[in-house]
């Protein structure tokens, strides 16, 4: 759970990274993200909820492809069949300023200059500790033999690590990658495109093409970045 | 709207319509642009390309000159705003697509053949997008 917000949270879909240049000619790398206008959904009230949320939905989706429970869900609130949903909290008791069906476009985030950026990471199957972990692996000669990416030693009885003939609980192993939700913090907001629904974001964001995110304001910002702002 | 239509039109405000054809081994002068606190400036780079790769948006050249005895090379996308324009000096012939080779060329080595063949056609067109 995060921070409650005053501003909205959006959902929207990753298109692609290319890069733009300022009106100092530097060349930034940027993120496109399509975020067509959400609708508000639901609303969380502390009577029926025990808190305060804002539930919005992005993207068409056919009647015959979503479900009964779903389309009824957002027919109560007035709208097509939406096909992402998500939540946002509120201070307790602020659901008051917001209704049902309203409107939010790309516009909400006119003003902000950080965003973070939550989506799911491309998967990435079942990796080795090289890869997963960033372990150096074995030398590559000097004796060693059909063991130059594997991850050494994960500890005997005798240590921290393994201790009582077992392994501890989060050693650092092979397994499976990826595929799982990342946010991209305090990315620089470089252009809000309100007329074509589009965003464009400093750097790289979870996820695939057409992968389905959240773009919400940041919640804090890294060290060196509010550093930044603070020196204006 | 398509995605790749939606970043092409993204492109397109910063792709340039006004450079000139030019391959790699011509001689050209780049306009560089040079903001000085409140003052701008324009400095001319001239150099052999000897690299030109990339497409688009992302296109990027390698102009090599010499300064006395040292050889310079530097790089740009060729759509930046840093710069304001190219001028073509010459053609070169040249049988690579990188001409790594002049690096280690020494003296009356280091020029290239003017380019003669297939030019006709090349005359009087002003932009290019390959």
């Amino acid at each position: 759970m995060t921070a409650p917000s005053k501003t909205a949270h959006l959902l929207g879909q990753k298109v692609g990274m290319t890069r733009v240049y300022d009106e100092n000619g530097i060349s930034s790398p940027v993120t496109v993200i399509k975020i067509d206008p959400n609708t508000v959904t639901q609303l969380r009230t502390m009577e029926v909820d025990g808190y305060s949320a804002v539930q919005i939905g992005a993207g068409d989706i056919k009647a015959r492809n979503s479900t009964m429970p779903l389309i009824g869900h957002d027919a109560k609130a007035g709208v097509a069949p939406r096909r992402k949903h998500a939540e946002f909290r509120l201070e307790d008791g602020a659901e008051s300023g917001w209704e049902l069906g309203q409107e939010l476009t790309v516009s909400v985030f006119d003003d902000i200059k950080y965003v973070d950026v939550i989506g799911t990471s491309k998967g990435k199957g079942f990796a080795g500790g090289m890869k997963r972990w960033g372990f150096k692996g074995q030398l590559a000669s000097h004796g060693v033999e059909r063991k130059h990416r594997s991850p050494g030693s994960i500890g005997g009885h005798g240590n921290n690590a393994g201790k009582s003939g077992r392994i501890k609980k989060g050693k650092k192993m092979a397994g499976h990658m990826g595929a799982k939700q990342i946010t991209a913090r305090s990315l620089d907001v470089i252009r809000v495109d309100v007329e074509n629904g589009i965003l464009l974001v400093k750097g790289p964001v979870p996820g695939h093409y057409n992968a389905w995110v959240e773009v919400r304001p940041a919640t804090r910002l890294y060290r060196p970045k509010a550093a930044k702002v603070a020196n204006g | 709207m398509d995605t790749q239509k939606l970043i092409e039109s993204i492109n397109n405000e910063s792709l340039k319509s006004d450079i000139p054809r030019f391959d790699v081994g011509d001689t050209i002068n780049v306009h560089i642009r040079i903001v000085e606190g409140e003052k701008e400036r324009v400095q001319v780079y001239q150099g052999t390309v000897i690299l030109r790769k990339g497409r688009g948006i992302d296109e990027n050249i390698t102009v090599r000159r010499m300064v006395g005895e040292i050889g310079v090379e530097k790089t740009w996308p060729i759509n930046s705003p840093l710069i304001a324009k190219f001028e073509v000096i010459r053609r070169g012939d040249a049988r690579r697509a990188k001409l790594y080779f002049l690096r280690d060329r020494v003296g009356k080595s280091r020029r290239l053949r003017d380019r003669r063949r297939g030019m006709k056609h090349i005359e009087g067109m002003t932009t290019v997008h390959r």
